[in-house]
């Protein structure tokens, strides 16, 4: 049903570590894998091969540039996948039904055997978490890997979405948000984790912990321990040398 | 937005059908026998039109009938309802005048409120949505209410109310014109609250996440005839005066059809720019905003 739970029993989120992401789109493919070879309907492409490639994918991954005021600019890659919000209108919007979230753990889902493909959701979800199937005319959205976290035929260390099991960088985390004693609220607690684009009062579970201070080349004084060791030993050079520096000077 | 031409002309013939219901049920025209039929067909062509033209726009419209069951929190549910509920009460007020002869004005006065609402319940399927600031704002279901009725009092040949009411549907939209396009920037949406890294420094997107387009730039980043945006707000305007000063002038049938006609235009015209110049806030992270 397309009422919100007004209290779930978990808040199973993403912690994403802007510090940490290289922007590599493993996340993507690992993500694209699964959830075409699992549940639901598979993320199709359109014209995979051909001159205008298109397709469904459910984490996409932006690089931004940041100025700061002074300093170098910054480059920073940046995964958005559903947040799995807690007054999530991509669900309250549903004329049938098919997108609801789950009281036992919070997560967003989509019923595709009840979605008539009329993709009001993915106008009302301000993160471009959602896109309709081309192929199959439902929308497709993150499940948090619904069938891998809980799935008792992986091994245990394989129970946590895709995109985190797969990410090289460690640069995503899996959790209960709702946990204040959880390793990822303790994590957003430390790092000062933020939501995106709080002022839709959406109120999202996935977190995103911001870039730490970046080191600056331009920065003057000691750079090294050994720097003194490097000092010029003789400043006042005497003799023949000494008659050539100040000739020289003089020209 | 993505002005699709289904979603378009769903919005404005059912606009027109159901405004045409709400002054037959309110005895304005009142007719009876096959004139009464003659009506009520053209308010049902209109309105169930509009709605079957909705229904292309759907990836899987075998299940549409689905859409009935969440009217609690969703308005195209409610907007589901509120149609069937309209549509079958006209039917049986249509009836009475057109095989007994007979008006049950109580039954014509529900099924009018009842149109209203069904115009209300379509605009605030847009209206709602906070993801797109140019929508969300109380003059965008006073828009969709203006044109039904101005539509509506036109096609049921209410003269003297219709020029009132066009004209009041003219000056809301110049209104809309006029004073929408700030709305998104005073949301506070930027870059900046998108990414949570102002912070640091001003934010510009360096790379997309893809090198072609995808479903979220087509449906809500659509930036086709923004150029010509201005343009056709003057030609959306003068469309929607047009009628006012044909039916000023001597009447006539042709001028009557020609007024119809340049009200639809008009309309028409008017809602392409309601798609077309609505800005959603997920192009805020594709940099395609502000």
């Amino acid at each position: 049903m397309t009422e919100l739970p007004t209290q779930t029993e978990k808040k199973l989120g993403l912690v994403i570590d802007l510090d940490t992401c290289v922007g590599c789109h493993a996340c993507v493919i690992s993500c694209k894998g699964w959830n075409t070879e699992n549940y639901g309907a598979p993320l199709s492409d359109q014209d995979p091969y051909g001159a205008a490639p298109t397709g469904t994918f459910l984490n996409r991954v932006h690089s931004y540039e940041v100025q700061p005021e002074t300093g170098p600019a910054q480059l920073i890659h940046f995964p958005k996948s559903c947040l799995h919000c807690e007054d999530a209108p991509c669900v309250t919007v549903c004329p049938t039904g098919a997108s609801y979230k789950r009281v036992e753990d919070g997560i967003v889902l989509v019923n595709e055997s009840d979605c008539i493909g009329c993709g009001l959701c993915a106008w009302a979800c301000p993160y471009g978490a959602r896109e309709m199937d081309q192929d199959q005319g439902v929308m497709k959205k993150c499940t948090l890997c619904v069938d891998r976290i809980y799935n008792e035929n992986l091994p245990a260390e394989d129970r946590e979405p895709a995109c985190v099991r797969t990410c090289p960088a460690g640069a995503r985390h899996f959790g209960d948000l709702g946990d204040p004693d959880s390793e990822v609220s303790q994590l957003v607690a430390e790092r000062g984790g933020l939501d995106l684009m709080p002022e839709q009062g959406t109120k999202p579970v996935n977190q995103y912990l911001p870039p730490r201070l970046k080191d600056d080349y331009t920065n003057t004084g000691e750079i090294d321990i050994l720097a003194p060791l490097l000092d010029p030993v003789a400043p006042d050079a005497k003799g023949l040398l000494g008659w050539l520096d100040k000739a020289l000077e003089k020209l | 937005m993505h002005p699709a031409p289904s979603i378009i002309l769903f919005t404005v013939l059912s606009g027109l059908g159901f405004g045409l219901m709400i002054f037959l049920g309110l005895g304005m025209p009142a007719p009876t026998g096959i004139n009464a039929f003659i009506w009520f067909a053209l308010a049902y062509i209109f309105a169930v039109g509009g709605l079957i033209s909705s229904t292309f726009h759907l990836g899987n419209p075998q299940r549409a009938l689905k859409a009935f069951t969440q009217w609690k929190t969703s308005w195209l549910s409610r907007e589901a309802w509120l149609s069937a509920i309209t549509l079958t009460i006209m039917a049986i007020y249509g009836a009475g005048l057109v095989f007994l002869e007979t008006r049950w004005t109580a039954l014509g006065y529900l099924g009018a409120a009842c149109a209203l609402a069904t115009v209300y319940g379509t605009s605030m399927i847009y209206a709602q949505l906070k993801t797109v600031p140019r929508w969300n704002h109380p003059t965008t279901p006073a828009m969709f209410i203006a044109y039904a009725l101005a539509g509506g009092s036109l096609l049921a040949g209410q003269v003297s109310v219709s020029l009132v009411l066009m004209g009041c549907a003219a000056a809301l939209q110049a209104f809309i014109f006029f004073t929408a396009d700030t709305r998104f920037a005073a949301r506070g949406h930027t870059l900046e609250t998108a990414t949570q890294l102002g912070d640091i420094g001003k934010v510009r997107a360096f790379e997309p996440p893809h090198t072609g387009t995808n479903y979220l730039l087509h449906e809500m980043v659509h930036m086709i005839g923004r150029k010509h945006a201005q343009k056709l707000q003057i030609i959306a305007l003068l469309l929607l005066v047009a009628p006012i000063i044909l039916l000023l002038l001597p009447f006539s049938h042709t001028l009557a059809a020609g007024a119809v006609l340049a009200h639809l235009a008009g309309v028409l015209t008017a809602r392409w720019l309601f798609f077309a110049q609505a800005e959603h806030v997920v192009g805020l992270y594709y940099g395609k905003r502000g």
